[in-house]
């Protein structure tokens, strides 16, 4: 729809009218879409800060070693269930003899106290965030890789090849996705993955990974294949298909380029649901697998001791809603900045 | 129309024979130990273990066990491995505590959904839809099980507000209980979607409020409200309506597992979940084809309500 902003004019909208005279100037300027975007997102405060809030905390996640070892000397899975601490001159049991787990210490050794085991919550919140961000990350990577792949082969060779994917696809969408990955995680963390010469041990943090990439798949399958569908008819396509180019270079060449807006817009929110997964599939004992930690599993083990303890249980869930909004809330940002009338939309 | 709607219901005849082939292959290649040895117990001679493989049928081709599995299914005779209880029975115990969880929840969020997505894009700009969008933003980022836990440590127990989890049927503590107890799960289930939903009535009344009949009707001199009530509204629901479908559908098909466990609700999920710690492949097996039913069913539904609104559809 393209529309004049000096004629359609409406007193009830005034900022469509702003952003529509905008739009028109930054087109008139001739600047690439890229650089458009990155304009726009520029200009997205509340989208950058939080943006940066997401870099702070890979940045966290990076670090968990050194704080383990310089500032709580500790690593996540030691447990000192019978140890007592000498800390701001009071002895403090570690587990009290009712099997009770301190509380925060707000001191560098148990700041955020123990778990049921003795271990020191905040170095495992700390090493949860790396298990999070990394599953969350290389999961979306390997969905976006899939789907990028069957969408563009559907969309590009539409009938019979087309037919065969959407088919698969259609049953994937029909697979309840917390059941699907439930089941996967727990029938895998008890005999590992042996494919071929590949084996993924039982309790690697691969195997979320790859169970949480496979089943967000359709989420992003499809809209790339309707994107391609659309792209393929267009005329630098075809001004291509008649300079010569063969199936895969126009893949590769005309193709993929276009879809990398597309792409970079859902990564964040892909992200941030496949984290949420994560977190849902280890708190039913089904994700990271004992003795790594998970923000998932720290909140089904507090759970046991919220009464006394409750940090345990609201620190991790925190951490989680602020990974999960930063990505969120960056990820519309995003979206505004290279697509502001919101056309293509992550199914869901 | 009727031909769309048989062609529909063919594919999903289809689709669900699909899903139960590779439910039942799935847990039959992943390695997962011998069902008959788990059965048997930990003391028990390569004898037993034998029988018990002859008995349930463990020796049978695979094609031949999906097909006596699947009878059973139908049948109502599917027992579990774990402790041979009925499967079909214990999902018709959990189905009604799902379906209520799911229908009350649905009601809730979109109802809060689409009145907070309209207040907010009739103050877009403002303040107030600031908040909102916020509001909202942190909605969806919220894990559902650890809002439950939350509700249920602080409004249960310490301020004792609402019962700490658990189900009461009607007919044990009358619908007050009943309802007393739902109060906190539904709510908990709701707000991801209030979330969602409000963002999506946003945008989409957004969209059409710029709409040239919206212009006509403004121009034919009528009231705001009427126009707000019957044009904009009307018309920026149609998305939301799919998307109810859609979601209710995937609620009802084990979306609610997390919900359910954590409120001890002791619905389907809750059943998927228990059998699957024990590696008790026939409930999980059958819960996925209740889920799976569900989830077509809805996408069919949206599909065929949405042929018979807009003609195009049927055609292509």
């Amino acid at each position: 729809m393209t529309t004049d902003p000096l004629t359609d004019y409406q007193a009830e909208a005034p900022v469509a009218f702003e952003e529509l005279a905008e739009a028109e100037k930054e087109r008139a300027s001739g600047i690439g879409p890229w650089r458009l975007a990155w304009r726009r997102l520029r200009r997205n405060r509340t989208a950058l800060a939080f943006g940066v809030l997401f870099l702070l905390l890979v940045a966290v996640a990076l670090l968990a070693p050194v704080y383990a070892d310089q500032v709580a000397h500790t690593t996540p899975e030691r447990n000192r269930i019978a140890d007592t601490l000498h800390i701001g001159g009071k002895e403090i049991e570690v587990v009290s003899f009712e099997g009770v787990p301190t509380g925060p210490t707000w001191h560098g050794q148990y700041f955020l106290g123990a778990d049921g085991n003795g271990r020191d919550v905040m170095v495992r919140l700390l090493y949860g965030a790396r298990n999070s961000l990394f599953i969350g990350i290389f999961a979306s990577i390997l969905t976006t890789f899939l789907a990028v792949t069957f969408g563009t082969l559907a969309g590009y060779f539409r009938g019979f090849v087309d037919a065969i994917i959407s088919r698969a696809l259609d049953v994937l969408w029909a697979f309840p996705v917390l059941l699907l990955g439930v089941a996967l995680g727990v029938s895998l963390a008890t005999g590992g993955l042996h494919i071929g010469p590949l084996t993924i041990e039982n309790n690697s943090i691969w195997i979320p990974t790859l169970i949480i990439g496979v089943v967000n798949v359709v989420y992003l399958a499809r809209p790339v294949r309707g994107q391609i569908l659309s792209l393929r008819e267009r005329e630098f396509v075809e001004a291509a298909r008649a300079q010569g180019a063969g199936n895969v270079r126009i893949m590769f060449g005309e193709l993929l380029p276009n879809l990398m807006s597309t792409v970079l817009v859902f990564f964040p929110i892909l992200v941030a649901n496949a984290v949420l997964l994560e977190a849902a599939l280890s708190f039913l004992g089904a994700g990271v697998q004992p003795p790594h930690p998970s923000w998932g599993t720290m909140i089904s083990d507090g759970l046991r001791f919220i009464v006394s303890s409750p940090t345990q249980t609201i620190a991790p869930g925190l951490m989680l809603v602020l990974t999960v909004l930063s990505l969120n809330i960056f990820g519309e940002g995003v979206r505004d900045a290279f697509d502001p009338r919101a056309r293509v939309r992550l199914e869901r | 129309m009727a031909r769309f709607i048989i062609r529909r219901l063919i594919a999903m005849v289809f689709v669900m024979f699909a899903v139960s082939v590779l439910t039942f292959l799935i847990f039959n290649v992943i390695p997962n130990g011998d069902p008959a040895a788990r059965m048997a117990g930990k003391n028990s001679t390569p004898q037993q273990i034998e029988a018990i493989r002859r008995d349930w049928g463990f020796d049978d081709p695979l094609y031949k066990q999906y097909f006596t599995t699947m009878k059973k299914v139908f049948t109502g005779d599917l027992l579990s491995y774990a402790n041979r209880e009925n499967v079909v029975d214990r999902i018709k115990d959990g189905a009604p505590r799902t379906f209520v969880l799911a229908i009350g929840a649905a009601f809730i969020w979109f109802i809060s959904g689409v009145a907070l997505g309209l207040f907010s894009a009739v103050k877009a700009g403002k303040v107030s839809d600031r908040v909102v969008t916020v509001l909202s933003l942190i909605g969806i980022s919220m894990p559902v099980f650890w809002l439950g836990a939350l509700m249920n440590y602080y409004l249960g127990y310490k301020l004792g507000l609402f019962p700490n989890g658990g189900y009461v049927t009607i007919a044990d503590g009358g619908v007050f209980d009943w309802f007393y107890h739902l109060i906190m799960p539904w709510t908990a289930l709701s707000v991801l979607f209030i979330g969602v939903y409000s963002r999506v009535v946003r945008s989409s009344v957004l969209d059409t409020i710029n709409d040239d009949y919206v212009r006509t009707a403004r121009a034919k001199g009528i009231g705001e409200r009427r126009v707000m009530r019957n044009h904009v509204l009307r018309n920026s629901l149609i998305p939301v309506i799919t998307l109810w479908g859609l979601d209710f559908g995937a609620v009802l098909g084990g979306g609610a597992i997390l919900t359910e466990t954590v409120f001890d609700i002791q619905g389907v999920g809750q059943y998927f979940q228990e059998s699957i710690t024990r590696l008790d492949v026939p409930p999980v097996l059958a819960v996925t084809l209740f889920g799976s039913f569900f989830i077509v069913l809805f996408n069919a539904i949206v599909d065929i309500v949405y042929a018979a609104l807009d003609p195009r559809i049927r055609l292509s």
